[in-house]
């Protein structure tokens, strides 16, 4: 795998990440998130880079990496709008939250339109339930999200 | 109805503010402790207290203390369960976000009580705000000396790292999280050894203690194991679905799941009636009207096959297709599997798929026979709870509404009448 991709800061932050564990490997999550955070998902040149900081195999890596779901390992949008689709958020109307935001953005759930500009997801409890329906935005919760109120969502990432 | 002890303060702002917490006598419990009680005392303390764990099991937390070995010289770990996942689970994000020194000063006194000079808080990774206030409240409470070396001049050195999940329900299972906060994929140990105070976090002696766990400790140290039992002892219910007032409701432990849904939750919509709910999370058996005088407490609530677990109720009106809301748990649960027990990953794509085809209008009288016989099968054979989480609720649904199951195979369409759009959505 050739070429380093991730800047000085990025690799900064992966070393201070590794002292601060007993393990560095114990690092590897949070180095995972810092990755990620600045080259918009895992590519495999990405990987490499971490692998290296932490002394770690690229395919010990990549496994950890498939295994949660909020690492990507291919390209996503910028964006990322998780709607919670479980029990609490299921019963208030979460279905058709969904419905509208994959109308809107020309996606079905789990894609990024066209642009690149937007990852629609429909994701597990988000612990918040006393709030349904509940969408993630990026880091920004909304709560009691109705169909008309995702337009508005919709509108504010832009 | 005794104040609220845990929630007191929670919906005020900048509670994440050291000064603020301390400002209401917060960790004058945890100086308290360090200057004047030893780690036996406390040790028993929280066992008089009767305080059991607030993460599902349910184990008594004194206990778990008590066999932690505390050798001298050994390393040890505590490592705190904030990776609140479980369906309808909301107690530990609304403490964190809403009072997050108290898990922190719980943390304090409970790395004190094991003799514990490094803990880790493994949050949740879609807990983006608790994440930045939990920051934030470590940051001040390291500035003003209550983590660190020479904690208020005791001696006693901690150092607390936060540790941001990545998308896992899995790793809410505690040998899963060591995983995880080891590096590795979130997949469960096998078992022996039984518990992490013996084997846990590298190997070492670890308290697993859950956030809203350790938000009792400084309670118990400032009233006392009796002070604190005469609060109920206090318990979070985490209540949702079709309530007007869903929310977080400290009460006393036992109080019933009529008096939290119709008293404190506010009740149903106007004209719905009660059909169901989940008094534990999406992992306990549905429960029915005929059992709303039960007292929402560990041993009621196992009585009747089903459990307290996380203390999550998920309340379901009239308009609610149960066969609906249970393809959407097993669904769930599908999805969750790390995949590495057979009867988990198999069993609940096999019970997703029989769902899909009843609730598709193709499902054979045959199949009922079948899912309950698949749930069984997924009962007691595999490494953590996670597919034994599936039969309860499916295993009740198929008892308490066997009907609306036999309605959609001989009709092959639903007969729940849908709640009106406008009030807030339609299931079914």
């Amino acid at each position: 795998m050739s070429g380093r991709v991730l800047s000085d800061a990025t690799l900064g932050e992966i070393a201070r990440l590794r002292d601060a564990y007993p393990q560095a490997q114990s690092a590897l999550l949070p180095a995972l998130h810092a990755a990620q955070d600045q080259v918009g998902y895992l590519s495999p040149e990405a990987i490499a880079d971490v692998a290296q900081a932490l002394g770690l195999a690229e395919t010990e890596v990549t496994s950890v990496a498939s295994y949660y779901s909020m690492f990507f390992l291919t390209p996503v949008g910028r964006h990322k709008i998780r709607v919670c689709t479980n029990l609490s958020c299921y019963l208030n109307g979460a279905e058709e939250v969904l419905r509208r935001l994959c109308e809107r953005l020309g996606v079905s759930p789990g894609e990024t339109t066209a642009d690149g500009r937007v990852l629609l997801e429909a994701v597990e409890c988000l612990g918040a339930c006393e709030e349904a329906p509940v969408v993630l935005a990026d880091a920004t919760r909304h709560a009691r999200v109705t169909a008309a109120g995702a337009d508005d969502l919709l509108r504010e990432l832009r | 109805m005794p104040e609220p002890l845990l929630m007191k303060y929670v919906g005020r702002p900048g509670r994440d503010a050291v000064d603020e917490y301390v400002r209401t006598g917060g960790y004058e419990a945890a100086a308290r402790a360090l200057k004047e009680l030893t780690p036996d005392d406390l040790v028993a303390m929280v066992e008089a207290s009767g305080l059991r764990g607030r993460g599902g099991a349910g184990f008594p937390t004194g206990r778990k203390w008590r066999l932690t070995p505390k050798r001298e010289g050994d390393v040890r770990y505590l490592v705190v369960n904030a990776d609140e996942g479980e369906p309808g689970t909301f107690k530990d994000r609304t403490l964190i976000e809403g009072d997050p020194h108290q898990i922190l000063e719980g943390v304090l006194i409970a790395s004190y009580a094991n003799r514990v000079h490094r803990a880790f808080i493994y949050v949740r990774g879609e807990m983006f705000l608790g994440y930045e206030r939990l920051r934030r409240a470590l940051e001040g409470a390291y500035a003003r000396g209550f983590f660190g070396r020479n904690i208020l001049g005791t001696g006693f050195d901690l150092d607390v790292t936060l540790h941001r999940g990545a998308g896992s329900y899995e790793c809410g299972e505690e040998t899963a999280l060591l995983e995880s906060l080891e590096g590795r994929r979130g997949e469960p140990r096998v078992k022996p050894p039984y518990y992490p105070a013996v084997k846990g976090l590298y190997g070492r002696p670890t308290v697993l203690n859950n956030a809203e766990t350790l938000a009792h400790i400084p309670h118990i140290v400032r009233l006392g194991a009796d002070g604190y039992k005469a609060y109920g002892p206090p318990i979070l219910y985490s209540v949702s679905g079709h309530v007007t007032r869903p929310g977080v409701k400290e009460l006393p432990i036992g109080t019933s799941l009529r008096e939290i849904i119709f008293e404190h939750a506010g009740g149903l919509r106007p004209g719905r009636t009660f059909k169901a709910v989940f008094p534990g999370g999406s992992s306990a058996a549905i429960l029915t009207a005929e059992h709303l005088d039960t007292p929402a407490d560990f041993d009621s609530l196992a009585k009747l096959g089903s459990m307290l677990g996380s203390s999550a109720i998920i309340v379901m009106d009239d308009t609610t297709c149960i066969p609906a809301v249970i393809r959407r748990t097993v669904e769930f649960y599908r999805d969750e599997s790390c995949g590495k027990c057979t009867p988990c990953r198999e069993g609940t794509i096999w019970l997703s798929q029989i769902l899909d085809r009843i609730l598709d209008g193709h499902g054979r009288m045959t199949d009922l026979e079948l899912m309950d016989g698949i749930a069984q099968q997924m009962t007691g054979l595999c490494l953590c709870a996670l597919g034994e989480s599936v039969p309860p609720a499916l295993r009740a649904s198929l008892t308490y509404f066997r009907d609306e199951y036999l309605h959609h195979i001989r009709a092959g369409s639903c007969d729940v009448v849908r709640a009106p759009v406008a009030a807030g959505g339609a299931s079914g």
